[in-house]
């Protein structure tokens, strides 16, 4: 019986690190809209003419995730290749 | 007619059938039809693979529904459809390596044949091919009636016309280009969508003098518009979040979707695929949905919700360039049209055909298969949207909760967790389906269960069936290492 393909670890690892994007993502979005928006309207303030719960939940937190995955992508993800060493034809 | 509007879009049909003539081409000279036809021969790179997943995924409900929506919820709506744009990164990275690496193994072709090596088992693949054709077809046809509308309010033609129009133009390329085709089309149809929402963006805001004097008009009107919780103040958080299990990490479980997970080149295709697939998905969704909010001041007073963009694009640019910018919501219907109708063609002809009742059939007998399911089936789906249902978005919904309820555990946990086996995907799959359709009655009854989406209890259900059976019947340790029988 053979060892646990080495390129099974990395996967784990970056499919974790996806849960992890996708729960800090929903933070984000989470909190900004209903942290913010449940205030009375008059109390919103205005960023770009956009109430302020949105541009921070969606407008910034979109901006926030691509540069996380770009960083996640260019610095923690590895190449590995996918066909199998043993049997190439 | 509107001939300004409709010859960019006639234009923009033809590099589209370009592209499905220049593909098949590719594909008469090769030598693996079944993997060429239904995956591409698993050589998509980066920007074709991203724009391929989100042109699939942006469908009609995100064009047409989803503005719509938003016309009348106000900001809530927008808030909801960007829980979308985990879906740019979570299932790449979800299903990622071990799914590329697993499905090579195997030599998987469709989603179902991942089924098939994993829990080795007849009744997963019956049971799956079933679902997917009877789900599929359901969202297939809630498609076609989008974009026989939309063909209708910039042609003037009857439905029925302006729906044979749109069924004869994605037959055509779907029939003979196959997955390379529909790949190839959609990276054009992503970035049409890509440019266009952004232009149509830009114009209302001007139409409408200015971002803060759109929302001021919004506040006089109704100041629940820019709260999170919409026009009547009845979208809750509860609801709103549960969309991130529909729209956002459940869509790992879309046959549709997988499938595309299985057809990239290399790792390298697959980094640039998350980076340009998330940034896409954001992109469109938040102008896509803003445009729907901003349409209200502009143009009050629309009551059919798919007509806000078409209404909306009309009234606020030059004839020509709307008739550019409707050739993003016409692509994002035809390329989630042609992906469903191939991906249903498939599950018949490689998942059932080839594996049960032929297994021995000739490279001539399976293209002659392949082409004619696939056309059957486009017509079986234009005779069943001649007589449309009303609610586009909640049609399409259906299909998608009814296909993440029962296949998201199954094929995550199948990667995943060693001990899963055939018993308990039987038993997730089953758990899924009947407890989604039963639910889904059961709401429209009664008003939403603790008010969350209809898909958020039988993803649980069907994740704790998935375990229970799975530990309590025949439980053994899945060996990743070996190959399955060749």
């Amino acid at each position: 019986m053979e060892e646990t393909d080495w390129r099974f670890k990395i996967a784990h690892r970056e499919a974790w690190i996806g849960v992890g994007l996708a729960l800090f993502n929903f933070v984000w979005w989470f909190g900004f809209a209903y942290g913010m928006g449940s205030r009375p309207v008059e109390e919103y303030s205005y960023v770009f003419g956009l109430p302020d719960w949105f541009f921070y939940s969606c407008v910034v937190g979109f901006l926030l995730i691509a540069v996380l995955v770009i960083v996640i992508v260019k610095f923690f993800f590895v190449e590995v290749p996918f066909e199998e060493e043993e049997d190439s034809q | 007619m509107n001939y300004a509007v409709l010859v960019p879009m006639i234009g923009f049909l033809l590099v589209i059938f370009f592209i499905g003539y220049w593909a098949s081409r590719k594909l008469s000279s090769s030598s693996n039809f079944v993997s060429d036809y239904f995956l591409g021969g698993r050589e998509l790179g980066g920007f074709v693979l991203a724009m391929t997943m989100v042109a699939t995924y942006g469908s009609a409900s995100s064009f047409l529904g989803g503005p719509g929506t938003a016309y009348t919820m106000g900001f809530g709506w927008v808030l909801l459809a960007m829980s979308q744009v985990v879906t740019g990164y979570f299932v790449l990275m979800i299903l990622g390596k071990k799914y590329a690496i697993m499905a090579r193994r195997y030599k998987a072709v469709t989603m179902i044949d991942f089924l098939k090596s994993r829990y080795d088992s007849t009744a997963v693949v019956l049971l799956s091919a079933f679902s997917i054709i009877i789900f599929l077809f359901s969202a297939m046809a809630a498609q076609w009636i989008g974009g026989a509308r939309l063909v209708e309010s910039l042609t003037g033609l009857s439905y029925n016309s302006a729906l044979f129009l749109f069924a004869v133009s994605v037959l055509v390329y779907v029939t003979i280009g196959g997955f390379r085709a529909v790949a190839l089309t959609d990276a054009v149809q992503g970035a049409v969508m890509l440019v266009g929402t952004l232009v149509l963006l830009i114009a209302v805001i001007i139409a409408g003098g200015g971002i803060p004097n759109i929302v001021n008009d919004l506040i006089n009107e109704n100041p629940n518009l820019v709260t999170p919780y919409g026009a009547a103040g009845n979208l809750s958080a509860a609801y709103v979040s549960s969309f991130w299990i529909l729209v956002g990490v459940g869509v790992v479980g879309l046959p549709q979707i997988a499938v595309r997970a299985m057809s990239y080149k290399n790792s390298r295709s697959m980094h640039r695929a998350l980076i340009i697939g998330t940034i896409v998905t954001g992109f469109i969704m938040l102008n896509m949905h803003l445009i729907g909010v901003f349409a209200r001041p502009v143009l009050p007073g629309i009551e059919i919700g798919d007509k806000v963009i078409p209404l909306i694009a009309l009234e606020t640019l030059p004839p020509w360039v709307a008739g550019i910018v409707l050739a993003a919501p016409m692509a994002a219907i035809m390329s989630t049209v042609d992906s469903l109708l191939l991906l249903v063609s498939s599950s018949i002809v490689k998942d059932v055909y080839l594996n049960y009742v032929k297994p021995d059939a000739t490279l001539k007998t399976i293209k002659r298969i392949s082409f004619g399911v696939t056309g059957l089936l486009g017509i079986i789906v234009f005779l069943l949207a001649l007589n449309p249902p009303e609610l586009l978005i909640f049609l399409n919904l259906f299909a998608f909760g009814g296909l993440e309820a029962a296949f998201i555990w199954p094929i995550v946990l199948g990667l995943y967790w060693k001990w899963g086996n055939k018993y308990g995907a039987i038993a997730s799959m089953a758990t899924g389906i009947v407890s989604y359709i039963g639910l889904h009655f059961y709401n429209l009854e009664n008003g939403n269960l603790f008010g969350v989406h209809t898909v958020t209890l039988p993803v649980l259900l069907s994740l704790t069936a998935f375990i229970v059976f799975s530990l309590l019947i025949g439980r053994k340790a899945y060996n990743y290492n070996i190959s399955a029988h060749k």
